[in-house]
């Protein structure tokens, strides 16, 4: 019966334009997960997750706590392979290219798949220096190149402004949204094609979450964004596809308005309505 | 007598006592520090600070006494520190929960209790017996062989305050755990590393038994580090055994000084801990 | 220019794997050099000792003769020596910073907690032998003058305890020892206890006072029952201390190899044997056997070592399982 809706639901997502290229013109596909099961241990917290991630787009994860989403996107840029036990099936294609292969270089794929963590994560460094920091992971940069970068990452981020004249302070003595965008404007420097969120606006206030919201808008023309939230009027509000998930699977993705408006699956419904969750 | 009374006795009286064991408590230790300070005291001059250490029944100083400890200490934390940082590191990052981690831990959990002459006969059979003689290296091993656990537990201690979101944050960006280590936790971990290197020196700088036979004691002006060298401990220790009473002022000096030391280094790491500690936003 | 990015980058890939491995190793080198240091010591010891330990078997511990002359080593009289020491010094210091401790936490008042509270830290910093050299110039003559002559009045008559406090005032002897002994593991011991008595959650205290317990009652049946495994940790840690301590005792317990029915009468220690005699011991067998007692110092504090860590184990399961 599950298998059934699962298939369904695959066919659904397919027909509302997050699909493959061939099946939409829309935008094309840059992540493409099939059958990807994930194991805690013994627990199984991702059960046959299929679908894709259209590039310049944004993609909303929504579910009650514990439904696998930020799993998931912690298998996005194998984050996962840092602890011990936790190990993904299935395949996860980047451009064609299965990241959950042995062979893969995680660094080189976190290069390419950015991260922004539910909490602000400032290093104990400068705010240039944090900003820097994964560019100088990333490749060898001369000091101007590096300067230009910088200043890019923090004008994406919407930061510029406000940390222009104190480059050289510890990114720690920001206010909460700053330290946010700051994360953001950090991941963004490396010039990453892939940008997932994992609950961005969980620890700010409302005007520090307005910001972020602004700045997802100004990267969604040129990033395949991924984004986890709890919050189902930000989902509503950032994303063009929305993917609802519950217990580990996948119950539906289609185009946000749908999901919201017209949801096919009665959990769906019961969750966007607010009646569990 | 009624319950209630009684138990408001006993409760009057217990308090009581624990107030007079802490009086008592501190009434010895202050005793020391005074008698620590006016004795050292009345020794201390520029000769303190210019003289060698005298040869019995004439005044001196403690120059090459208190320059052999600086270049024990010195020499015993260059060696020591290092290896205990890196050996704390694989314990709070590599090893985490892997059996051979918690070996390591217990193994250093027992070398960071054990008596500290044991270390000082160790380093006898294993330096000063190949070699032939008592040698300042010698001491400076030893010392570095009692400064590596404290190191170790302290440095684990502190990596492991580095919340997991900010390693998390630096592997997202792509980085190898090197990486992450040298450029987020460490400096993230810094005031605690300098705290516990702080504890470590001020451990070293006032333990005698390992040097007694290691560096043993010279009365001389020394640098030749093949060579024994003096320092305070050993002769805070010979001095105040001997029947002389220049020598017995001259051990009060020596120890006020170390004590001085020990303490200022004690404060110093709690300075360091608590002020330098970059202002944290709550959450 | 792709081509030549893209060998630029491997080769940055590259330097990127090979400073991992390399301070990845470095790690674990260091981490397996502290393995390596017990290993050393155990055998560098064991090594020394050979000697004595063949030469005399068994004996070795059971004797007390040590006799340098005739070349005759027993361990029995500072092995005696350095648990009777210690054993006397924590009577004297556990329920001193028992004390100290619930002082701390539940009497002072808060402007002295501090304060206090630091000043009992510090002090554990002070090296020991500062407390042995106090310990010859200013307890050792007031407990010859006065003190002893005292205790062999009073309770030198008595039928059982009285042979404990018999013979002359030497001042310096193992009540002495036990004396500064006590003193130096007293702030150690204290901080400890404080340390544990302040993880004890305030509602179970709360509790105990919405019952109408008096101060001393939430303290003995609230606090020490919940912190019972952490003060047994700290006292025994205190213990491994106190009887691998050299310099604090070097100088007061007198140097004699016997076993004396009088805490009074000087003696020795496994530590302060070897500090006295190391570097003055003629013959190797001597040496040995001097290296043989370290030996046994070791096994003693490392057995003590391993019960305290076993019962702060057992505390820190019970801390989770209570989560």
């Amino acid at each position: 019966m599950i298998r059934a809706l699962q298939e369904v639901d695959v066919a659904r997502s397919a027909r509302n334009g997050a699909g493959d290229a061939q099946a939409r013109e829309a935008a094309r596909a840059k992540i493409e997960v099939s059958h990807l099961d994930f194991y805690y241990g013994a627990v199984r917290a991702l059960r046959d997750v299929s679908l894709t991630l259209p590039d310049r787009s944004i993609t909303a994860f929504i579910g009650p706590s514990g439904c696998g989403k930020s799993t998931l996107l912690r298998v996005l840029n194998r984050m996962y392979t840092l602890y011990p036990g936790h190990r993904a099936t299935g395949e996860v294609l980047l451009d064609g290219e299965n990241i959950l292969a042995q062979t893969m270089d995680v660094a080189r794929l976190r290069f390419r798949v950015g991260m922004v963590f539910q909490k602000p994560t400032p290093f104990p460094m400068s705010v240039f220096d944090n900003v820097a920091f994964g560019v100088r992971l990333a490749q060898r940069i001369s000091r101007p190149a590096l300067v230009e970068r910088v200043e890019l990452a923090l004008r994406d981020a919407a930061l510029w402004d406000e940390v222009k004249d104190k480059l050289s302070q510890d990114g720690r003595s920001l206010s909460g949204g700053q330290q946010q965008r700051l994360c953001v404007a950090r991941t963004v420097a490396v010039q990453p094609e892939v940008l997932l969120f994992d609950e961005p606006t969980a620890a700010l206030d409302p005007i520090s979450t307005l910001r972020i919201e602004e700045t997802l808008q100004s990267l969604r023309e040129r990033y395949c964004i991924a984004i986890v939230t709890h919050n189902l009027q930000q989902a509503a509000r950032v994303s063009s596809v929305t993917a609802f998930m519950y217990l580990g699977e996948l119950i539906e993705v289609g185009s946000t308005e749908q999901i919201f408006t017209a949801p096919k699956d009665r959990r769906t419904d019961d969750y966007v309505t607010g009646r569990f969750g | 007598m009624s319950r209630s009374l009684r138990r408001k006795v006993t409760n009057a009286l217990a308090l009581a006592l624990s107030a007079v064991a802490t009086v008592i408590g501190l009434t010895c230790l202050a005793a020391i520090l005074w008698t620590l300070v006016s004795d050292g005291l009345a020794g201390v001059s520029g000769h303190l600070f210019t003289d060698m250490t005298p040869p019995p029944g004439s005044a001196g100083g403690l120059l090459n006494a208190i320059y052999g400890s600086a270049a024990l200490t010195v020499i015993g934390i260059l060696i020591g520190a290092p290896i205990g940082i890196l050996a704390g590191t694989y314990l709070a990052e590599y090893g985490r929960e892997t059996r051979l981690a918690g070996v390591i831990r217990f193994i250093n959990d027992v070398l960071l209790s054990a008596p500290s002459i044991i270390v000082g006969l160790f380093i006898y059979q294993v330096v000063v017996v190949p070699v032939g003689h008592f040698s300042a290296v010698a001491g400076a091993l030893a010392l570095a062989v009692i400064a590596i656990p404290v190191t170790v537990r302290t440095t684990e201690d502190m990596l492991r305050l580095v919340p997991q979101g900010m390693k998390d944050a630096s592997t997202a960006l792509g980085a190898y755990p090197w990486r992450t280590i040298l450029g987020v936790v460490y400096p993230a971990a810094r005031s605690g590393i300098v705290t516990g290197l702080l504890l470590a020196i001020a451990r070293v700088s006032g333990e005698t038994a390992p040097l007694l036979f290691t560096a043993l004691n010279n009365q001389f002006w020394s640098t030749d580090l093949a060579a024994p060298i003096a320092n305070l401990p050993v002769v805070i220790y010979q001095f105040a055994m001997s029947p002389y009473p220049e020598w017995q002022q001259l051990a009060w000096s020596g120890a006020l000084l170390i004590t001085l030391t020990i303490l200022l280094l004690s404060i110093a790491a709690r300075f360091v801990l608590a002020v330098l500690q970059p202002a944290k936003r709550s959450r | 220019m792709d081509q030549l990015s893209l060998a630029v980058e491997s080769s940055h890939a590259r330097r990127q794997r090979l400073g991992e491995r390399l301070f990845a190793s470095a790690t674990l080198i260091a981490a397996v050099l502290v393995l390596a240091l017990l290993g050393g010591v155990t055998i560098a010891l064991v090594n020394g000792a050979w000697p004595a330990l063949a030469r005399f078997q068994l004996g070795f511990v059971t004797r007390s003769i040590w006799n340098p002359v005739t070349e005759q080593f027993g361990a029995l009289a500072a092995v005696y020596g350095t648990i009777i020491t210690s054993l006397i010094a924590m009577l004297i210091a556990v329920p001193v910073s028992f004390g100290v401790a619930v002082f701390l936490t539940e009497l002072s008042p808060r402007w002295l907690k501090r304060p206090v509270g630091v000043a009992i830290e510090l002090l554990a910093a002070v090296p020991s032998i500062i407390f042995g050299i106090w310990g010859l110039f200013v307890l050792a003559p007031i407990l010859q003058e006065t003190v002893e002559p005292w205790l062999i009045g009073l309770l030198g008559p008595l039928p059982a305890i009285g042979p404990l406090f018999r013979g002359p005032p030497y001042g310096i002897g193992v009540l002495t020892a036990a004396l500064v002994l006590a003193i130096m593991v007293l702030p150690f011991i204290s901080s400890v206890m404080r340390d544990v008595f302040e993880t004890v959650p305030d509602v179970l205290k709360e509790s105990g006072y919405g019952l109408g317990a008096t101060t001393w009652e939430v303290v003995w049946q609230v606090v020490v029952p919940h912190s019972r495994v952490g003060i047994v940790g700290g006292i025994m840690l205190g213990l491994g201390r106190a009887l691998g301590e050299t310099m604090a005792v070097t100088f007061v317990i007198g140097n004699a190899h016997r076993i004396s029915s009088s805490l009074l009468a000087p003696g020795t220690t496994i530590s302060a044997s070897i500090a006295n005699e190391f570097t003055e011991a003629v013959g190797s067998l001597y040496t040995s056997s001097l290296i043989a007692l370290g030996v046994l110092l070791f096994l003693i504090t490392f057995s003590v070592i391993a019960v305290a860590r076993f019962m702060l184990l057992r505390l820190e399961r019970r801390a989770l399982s209570s989560v």
